[in-house]
């Protein structure tokens, strides 16, 4: 089992940076595997968890300039972690002016993620920053665990309004009431909604249009009825969930879906060129 | 969808309708009183008035007069309700209340009648926001009897001046004492705190005193804790009248500018400390 990467552009450092710190704000710890193409920071949705799932997937050859992995087999040639994404954030952010960073799987007291920078200098020797970020080995009999999720049979999917506006309304209804009601259809409207014995607030969004899912959706058709488009598929959820996820963002996604299976699951989905962030937080009663 | 424009049509339900181009207008001045939860509404032709009161021994009201509003209907001379002031806040800033300017959030008020909630229509970028606040029943403000007839000592300052005197109060003395007198040291906050007492004078020909009217020489105590709220008043003010009554009576008077440069008042009515009575 081998693992090193390296990264010298600044900006893939940055972008990097960003994501596993937004990972950092949904979750204290999460399973990192790693495979010959790709990086996947993955929480299932365990009760202990309040049943919040996530699967983010960054390509691993827009991150590292070099990237090379030897998996636990041939056959399963792939490595799984469970990691603390805020100390490998916080790695991170102390070398930020890095010059190039290499990130290894080691084997010190503990199995490592070994985050090695090194920093600009005047003169001609070298400083070199290391981190050790403890890691454990996710044996191959718990992989199963922490498949791709299905995508949910959705009733609805919207855009999201701009995350910032959202977090705004957000950010003031968690104020209020420890619940929140998501609302979309397909006519591209959403309604975020709390009430409670002092007061009920319902924010309106409009014209976000619904994104297309190809055959998916015909698919669905196929067995019922075109759904009314007018109709509103709600989700009653946490709403701390749903604001750490709008606080933490940091990847300031170029596409932002949310998809709504009617009083089951609200899955909400960030896409920045290389990088997609699934986010699902269970229906309350 | 219960856009701002559609709603026009169903105003003969309410007693009062208000709107406002930018609900910080609103939002700001309210911050200014917003020391306990319960806020009483008084609404008549002449404009709005909330006040909030603590301990039965500080009031304080906010007036925002109807000219604020660009508009401004009351079908009854006088629309009275409780609500609460911090629920009242969050929905006015649910869009962030952000000072950037071109973006302001639009407001509509309106209210049915007794029994009935405070609805709010709040719009932003074409998102839409409506917050039903539930009411209470009004209660009976206290009335100080403060009249202006009775008024002793009057002393009209730049907030500014006594903004930098708050901030360097003594926070751990009980009591706030203020002295008015004819001769020296005319204006003068003293306190009593651990670290023994402090005393903050105003020459009555200072820059930032603007008016020094002064019959009696009086003394008064007043309670820090109900004094500190007021501050956030201060803070947003531009200059305050501090007056008091023959019986001791404090009243702080703020005069607000808001974003559009129009002035609002706010003011505080403190009872004074029942010590001052036995010195």
């Amino acid at each position: 089992m081998k693992f090193r990467g390296k990264i010298v552009d600044v900006a893939c450092l940055n972008h990097f940076t960003r994501v596993v710190s937004t990972i950092s704000k949904l979750t204290k710890t999460c399973a990192l595997r790693l495979t010959p193409d790709h990086l996947f920071f993955v929480l299932c949705g365990k009760v202990a968890s309040g049943g919040v799932a996530m699967w983010c997937e960054l390509a691993q050859a827009n991150i590292f300039d070099e990237y090379q992995m030897e998996g636990v087999s041939s056959q399963d040639n792939e490595i799984c972690l469970e990691v603390t994404p805020e100390n490998i954030f916080r790695a991170l952010r102390t070398v930020h002016n890095a010059k190039s960073v290499k990130v290894k799987l080691t084997k010190k007291h503990c199995p490592c993620l070994t985050v090695a920078a090194e920093l600009p200098t005047m003169s001609s020797v070298n400083r070199v920053v290391t981190h050790d970020v403890p890691v454990d080995v996710i044996p191959r009999r718990l992989w199963h665990e922490f498949k791709e999720p299905s995508l949910p049979d959705f009733d609805v999917s919207v855009y999201l309004p701009p995350l910032k506006t959202m977090k705004n309304v957000v950010d003031r209804m968690k104020n209020l009431s420890n619940f929140l009601v998501v609302e979309a259809n397909l006519s591209g409207q959403m309604t975020l909604k709390i009430e409670t014995d002092l007061v009920s607030v319902t924010t309106h969004f409009k014209d976000l249009g619904n994104p297309h899912w190809g055959d998916r959706t015909s698919q669905d058709g196929g067995s019922q009825s075109p759904r009314d488009l007018d109709a509103m598929a709600q989700a009653r959820v946490d709403i701390r969930k749903l604001q750490q996820f709008l606080v933490g963002q940091q990847v300031n996604p170029s596409r932002a879906i949310c998809n709504i299976v009617h009083q089951t699951v609200l899955h909400l989905i960030l896409l920045h060129q290389d990088v997609s962030l699934q986010y699902f937080i269970p229906a309350l009663a | 969808m219960p856009l701002l424009m559609q709603s026009q049509s169903d105003d003969d339900q309410y007693v009062l309708v208000a709107t406002l181009d930018n609900a910080r207008n609103l939002s700001n001045i309210l911050k200014a009183i917003a020391f306990k939860d319960h806020a009483i509404f008084t609404a008549t032709p002449n404009g709005l008035r909330v006040t909030v009161e603590d301990s039965k021994c500080l009031q304080a009201n906010a007036f925002i007069q109807a000219a604020i509003f660009q508009e401004f209907t009351i079908k009854e001379d006088l629309v009275g309700l409780q609500i609460n002031l911090t629920v009242l806040l969050d929905c006015l800033s649910i869009f962030g209340g952000s000072t950037v300017p071109g973006t302001s959030t639009a407001l509509r008020l309106c209210y049915k009648g007794y029994g009935h909630p405070l609805t709010l229509f709040l719009e932003e970028g074409g998102v839409v926001t409506v917050c039903k606040i539930n009411t209470q029943e009004p209660e009976e403000p206290i009335d100080f009897e403060f009249c202006s007839s009775n008024v002793t000592n009057k002393v009209i300052l730049l907030s500014e001046s006594l903004k930098e005197a708050f901030s360097e109060l003594d926070m751990t003395s009980e009591v706030l004492q203020i002295t008015m007198s004819l001769s020296q040291p005319y204006f003068r906050l003293s306190t009593f705190g651990n670290a023994g007492s402090a005393h903050y004078d105003y020459p009555k020909d200072s820059d930032m005193m603007e008016l020094f009217h002064c019959t009696t020489t009086q003394t008064n105590k007043y309670k820090m804790s109900l004094l500190k709220p007021s501050t956030k008043a201060l803070a947003l003010s531009s200059k305050v009248s501090v007056r008091t009554d023959s019986r001791g009576v404090l009243s702080l008077q703020y005069l607000v500018r808001n974003d559009d440069g129009q002035i609002c008042f706010v003011d505080y009515y403190c009872c004074p400390d029942e010590e001052a009575d036995d010195e």
